[in-house]
Order: C-alpha cells, then structure tokens, then sequence
C-alpha cells in the first residue's frame, strides 16, 4: 500500500510537468494542425538556460525561490524567442505545403538545438543546485517534498491561467478563432499570423517553466533530455485529446499516473521478468493503444482525419 | 544528335551502362588504393544505406506512409544475425538459413506494425512508428535479465563473418588468379544486393501493387473506389520494406561483426527518411543519390572539419561530431525551404509541387 501511495504523488509530480509541456504541442496543433516535434527541445533549453542562471547565483545568498524565479525570468524569453523564431523559420514558409514538409523541416529544427545545446553546454549532465526547499514530509508511509508541493501547484496555476487567457480575453477569443477557422478569422480582422506566432510564444514560455520543474525535480538537465520528454508530453496530449486544453491537462496527469504505477508494479506483474527500467516504453504502449482505439483522445471531440 | 536521340539510342544506352559496370567494379579499388581501407567501408555502408533507403521509399514514397521507425526492422534483422550466427547462444546457422529468415520475420513484424496503425494517417502515422522503433531499442537494451537474450547495452559480438559453404569474407579471396581483400569480397557482395533491390523496386514500381500505392498516395478514397483493397496494399508496402531492411541488418551483422542497441536509435531512422525526402520521395534514382550523398558527406566533413578548425583557429573550436549533426539539420530545413521535392524528384513529383498545394 505504501508504494501505491508513493507512486500516486511521484505520478502527479511527474503528470504535472508532463501536462505542461503537453499544453505546447495541444496549442500549436489546435490552431496548425501540425506536431510542433521541436517543442520538446525548447523544453530542454529552457531547462539548461534556467539551470545555468541558478547555479551563477548558487552562491549569493538570495533566497532559493527568488534565485529559482531569476533563473525562470531568464530562461522565458530565451524559449519564447527560439519558438517565435521556430514558426517563422520553419514552419511559416511551408503552411501550404504538404503535410510531410513541415514535419522535416520539424526534425531538422530539433537536431539544429540540440546539437546547438551540445556545443553550448557540452555533453555531460549538468546537476541542478539544491536552491529550493526540498524537505521531506510523511503521509501514511509515503514522502513527499516541498519542491514537490510546489510543482504540482505551480503547474495548476499556470493552466489556470492558460485557461482564463484563452475562454475569458480578447486575445483567446482571437485564439479560438483562428483555431476554428483561419480564413474566416482574419476576414473578422483578426491578424492569423500574429496569432499563431502568440501561440508559439505563450507554449514556449510554458516549456521553459516545465523545464525548470523538470531539471529541479530529476536535479538534471542533459542536451538529450528534451526528445523524450517531448515524446511522452506528446503522448499525454493525444491521450487527452490533442488540440483539447483540458484535455492535455488530464491527459498529462493520467500518463504520469499510469507510468509511475506501471513502473512500481511491472515486476510484481511479471514476476520479475520486466523490471522498472521499461518505465519508457508505458508511455509509447498508451500512444499506440489511444491511437488505435480512440484516436479523438479521452475528451477530443474531433478525429484525426487530415491526411 | 540530340541528346534526346542519344538517350534512346540502344547503343549509347548499353554503351552507358557498361561504363556504370566498369566504374562500380573498379571502384573498391581506387577508393581503396587512393583514400584507404576507411573510406571503403564508407562505400559498403553506402551500400548498406542504398538498400535501406530504397526499402523505407515503398513505405514513404511509394505508398505515402510516414515510418519513422523503420531502423527497427534494420535491428530486427540484423539480431537475427547475431543471434543465430555467433557464440552468444553457440549457433552458427548458414547464411543461406538466415539471411532469407531475416528477410521474412522483419517482413512480419512490418505487417505487424502496419495492421493497427493501418487507420492513422500523417504524422499520426510518424509518431506511433516512432514509438515502435523506440520500443524495439528499449527491449533490445533490457533483455538481458533475467534470461540474457540480446546481452543488453553490450551487443553481441564475434557474430559470423558472411560465408557460403567453405568460402568465408572473412579472409581474401583468391578469384582466378587475383587476391581479392574482405572488404572488397563485401564490397561486391553488397552491390549485388542493392542491385538485385533496386531491380525488384524499379520493377514494383511499374506492377499493379507499385501503381495501387501510388493511388493510395495520391488519395485513398478513389484508391478504394477503383477497386483497390487498401488495407492489405497498405500492409504490402509495409512488409515489403521491412523485408528490404530485414536483408540489410543481416548484412550489417555480418559485415561489421558486432550488433548493439545503439545503431538503431531513432537518429538512424531520421537519417533514413532523410536519404529518401532529400533525394527525392518516390524517384529510385533520387533515393540512391540521397543514399550515397548522406552517407558520403557527413563523413567527408568528419574528416574535414578537425583539420580545417586546426588551420583556421589553430585548435578544435566545436566538437566535429555536434557541427556535423548541427549542419545536417540546417541542410534538411533548407532543403524543405527550397527544393521539397527532393534534389532529384521524379517528373510527377515536381509537376504536383509546382502546381499549388495538395
């Protein structure tokens, strides 16, 4: 029982981050309809950029939050530039190509970062400094952390937010519809290009805080870390539904729900034969299945149907 | 005469083909004797990745199916290799078992991915393929506990050099008269091979299932209407390319004598797709060219790029590894940018890009 417990909170940890990054991918294909394969990358920037900035101020004496906060501060813009500058480069030429077109040009943005990350902070893995409050708890035979406490609910503030900007302001009106129908968007005076390129922006600012929590959590960043954990938000938002907010949210929980227990109880299942370091291959198995059998994701209304 | 009489000239036409033939059979030589053995077993790898790429063009460029993981078919082969032709599990089956047998179980597990992703389209398609090919790496790097099944992160080694009945690759070989060193016996064997595949594609490609994935391609609907059974053409395209990288991981076992989970990351398969989309989805001659040129130029800057950050900036600024990949990626976004055919698309191909969008 105590395991159960303490996979539930490493799940909602872990779920949460995923949620975040899932949110980026959700965005970009609700108003695109295109996998955004490079957000993952973003992510990892936002990671190593936030990391850096904390480590200089390690040092100084400054409360850790407010260090982790500067390091935020200055790993924000950097993503939202790579992804304003990711739509303009790669994407906006081909908006009227074929679908494969995008999807290259895509993979070749995320070998140009992380190859860009390689050079700039070499190949080791970098270890977060222990700035934040990482106190245990007990729960009925389960731990927890501060830092913990904190992700989780920085990650429901954020979709809060996220959720008010797009139902409630002009600008998620403009949003929406632009997502419903580009032409007739910019035919109601909306400027479609300054908004998908606001989409960019808001979802990689998103990443850069995933990246934070996700470096703090693991207390590691790597260049390489982007591309699977990129996957697996991927994964938690066709889980959800993709191109469905809240359904990147519940789906982003429940993937990080499903791979914690999954990895805490594979051996026992298989008597040992699996052990926990098939952690990854959970999140690929809920991809193929959800595709499979409920390709319009948990609360998706519309089916991938666009060839 | 004009060129155009000259290329339908008979005479001209076998006259060019023979001078292919004299080229490519001397090439080991030259590259040998001029660049060293290091550069040959580029040529072989260049081989290697001709077969490949032509098998990942049904997928892709024939039928339209976005496979990003179709090194795993490579992998599946060539571990069949390893597993039944070295002293991991003290088997040393002939070649002549194996190479067939990995031809068709890699040509089941593409039937097998193929048959629940048959509903998914696009980049749909690309990312449950992604995640296949991850999976088959995650499992070739975890079967080593509790039964040692593919020895882990290790890889298998001291895998059997290719050999039929008493004449190894191994060692030179004497062929009338003239000493023949093992890696150009490979040489030759591979270009037979990646003949006799570009042969059987060049051949699929005019047949009735080569046209049926071509209509699937252009639009399913009316494939079907045609009276066209979608599911099992689709399915076709993906076994039958799986076979082609079955044949080729083989290959690789046995040319390189050692298998490890780590050839077949997902890089591999990008690299592969790479090969068909740069040069040119769907055209043979075009994914060859892609094929040599990929595997060619990457090494020739490795090569390059220590000496010329030596003589430029006096020592090795940016690693040479990271600023090859780095360019590699820069060079897939031009080439998308500026010429999304391809470097050498077919006539089609280039009519329906020119004519607007799809």
């Amino acid at each position: 029982m105590d395991i159960f417990l303490q996979q539930i909170i490493n799940g909602l940890v872990l779920g949460s981050i995923y949620a975040l990054v899932a949110l980026g991918y959700t965005m970009v294909y609700g108003i695109l309809g295109l996998i955004n394969f490079a957000h993952g990358e973003v992510v990892m920037i936002g990671a190593l950029t936030a990391l850096t900035v904390v480590k200089l101020l390690a040092g100084s004496g400054l409360p850790g939050p407010v260090i982790a906060l500067i390091g935020l501060m200055a790993a924000a813009p950097v993503c939202m530039a790579i992804g304003y500058g990711i739509e303009k480069i790669a994407y906006r030429p081909l908006r009227k190509a074929p679908r494969l077109a995008p999807l290259i040009t895509a993979i070749g943005v995320s070998i140009v970062l992380q190859n860009l990350a390689m050079m700039v902070w070499g190949r080791s893995y970098h270890s977060f400094p222990a700035v934040l409050p990482a106190e245990a708890h007990e729960v009925l035979g389960a731990t927890f952390t501060d830092l913990q406490v904190i992700i989780v609910l920085v990650a429901a503030g954020m979709m809060a937010g996220l959720l008010l900007l797009i139902n409630r302001t002009r600008l998620g009106r403009a949003m929406r519809a632009t997502a419903e129908n580009p032409a007739i968007a910019q035919l109601m005076g909306v400027n479609v290009n300054h908004i998908i390129s606001l989409t960019f922006v808001i979802g990689s600012a998103l990443a850069a805080v995933a990246g934070l929590m996700v470096s703090a959590n693991y207390s590691i960043a790597h260049y390489y870390m982007g591309f699977i954990l990129g996957l697996k938000a991927f994964t938690a938002a066709v889980l959800g539904g993709i191109g469905n907010l809240a359904g990147a949210m519940i789906g982003g929980i429940l993937l990080g729900l499903i791979e914690s227990l999954g990895a805490g109880y594979i051996g026992d299942i298989t008597g040992g034969f699996l052990g926990s370091h098939y952690q990854d291959v959970f999140a690929f198995f809920v991809l193929i299945l959800v595709l499979v059998f409920r390709p319009s994701g948990l609360v998706g209304e519309k089916v991938a149907e666009r060839a | 005469m004009s060129w155009n009489d000259l290329k339908h000239d008979r005479r001209v036409l076998w006259a060019g083909y023979a001078a292919i033939g004299i080229v490519l059979a001397v090439l080991p030589f030259l590259v040998g004797a001029g660049l060293g053995n290091a550069w040959l077993r580029i040529l072989n790898f260049a081989m290697l990745y001709i077969m490949l790429a032509l098998g990942l063009n049904i997928v892709v460029g024939f039928a339209g199916l976005l496979d990003l993981g179709y090194i795993a078919f490579y992998a599946v082969g060539a571990y069949l290799y390893a597993l039944l032709a070295s002293p991991h599990f003290g088997l040393h089956w002939p070649v002549w078992a194996i190479l067939p047998l990995g031809a068709v179980v890699a040509g089941g597990a593409g039937a097998l991915l193929g048959a629940p992703t048959l509903r998914l389209r696009g980049d749909y398609l690309a990312i449950v393929t992604l995640g296949f090919g991850e999976i088959i790496r995650i499992f070739m790097n975890n079967l080593n506990a509790p039964v040692n099944i593919t020895n882990g992160p290790q890889g298998i080694s001291s895998i059997d050099p290719f050999h039929v009945g008493g004449v190894t690759l191994a060692k030179p070989l004497s062929v009338l008269g003239v000493t023949v060193p093992s890696l150009h016996a490979y040489y030759y064997l591979f270009l037979l091979l990646a003949l006799v595949i570009i042969f059987v594609t060049i051949r699929l490609e005019d047949s009735r299932i080569g046209r049926a994935w071509v209509a699937i391609r252009e639009d399913e609907i009316a494939a079907k209407a045609c009276g066209i059974n979608v599911r099992n053409i689709k399915l076709l395209a993906f076994s039958m390319g799986a076979t082609f990288g079955g044949v080729a991981g083989g290959l690789f076992a046995s040319f390189q004598g050692f298998v490890s989970p780590e050839s077949f990351g997902l890089m591999e398969s990008i690299m592969v797709l790479c090969m068909v989309v740069l040069g040119g989805m769907g055209h043979i001659p075009g994914v060859i060219l892609g094929g040599i040129l990929l595997t060619i130029l990457p090494e020739a800057f490795r090569h390059a790029a220590v000496p010329l950050q030596k003589y430029a900036f006096g020592k090795v600024v940016v690693d040479p590894e990271s600023l090859r990949m780095l360019l590699f990626g820069l060079a897939l976004i031009a080439v998308m940018l500026y010429r999304p055919a391809g470097l050498w698309p077919s006539a089609t191909r280039k009519r329906e890009l020119q004519g607007g969008s799809k």
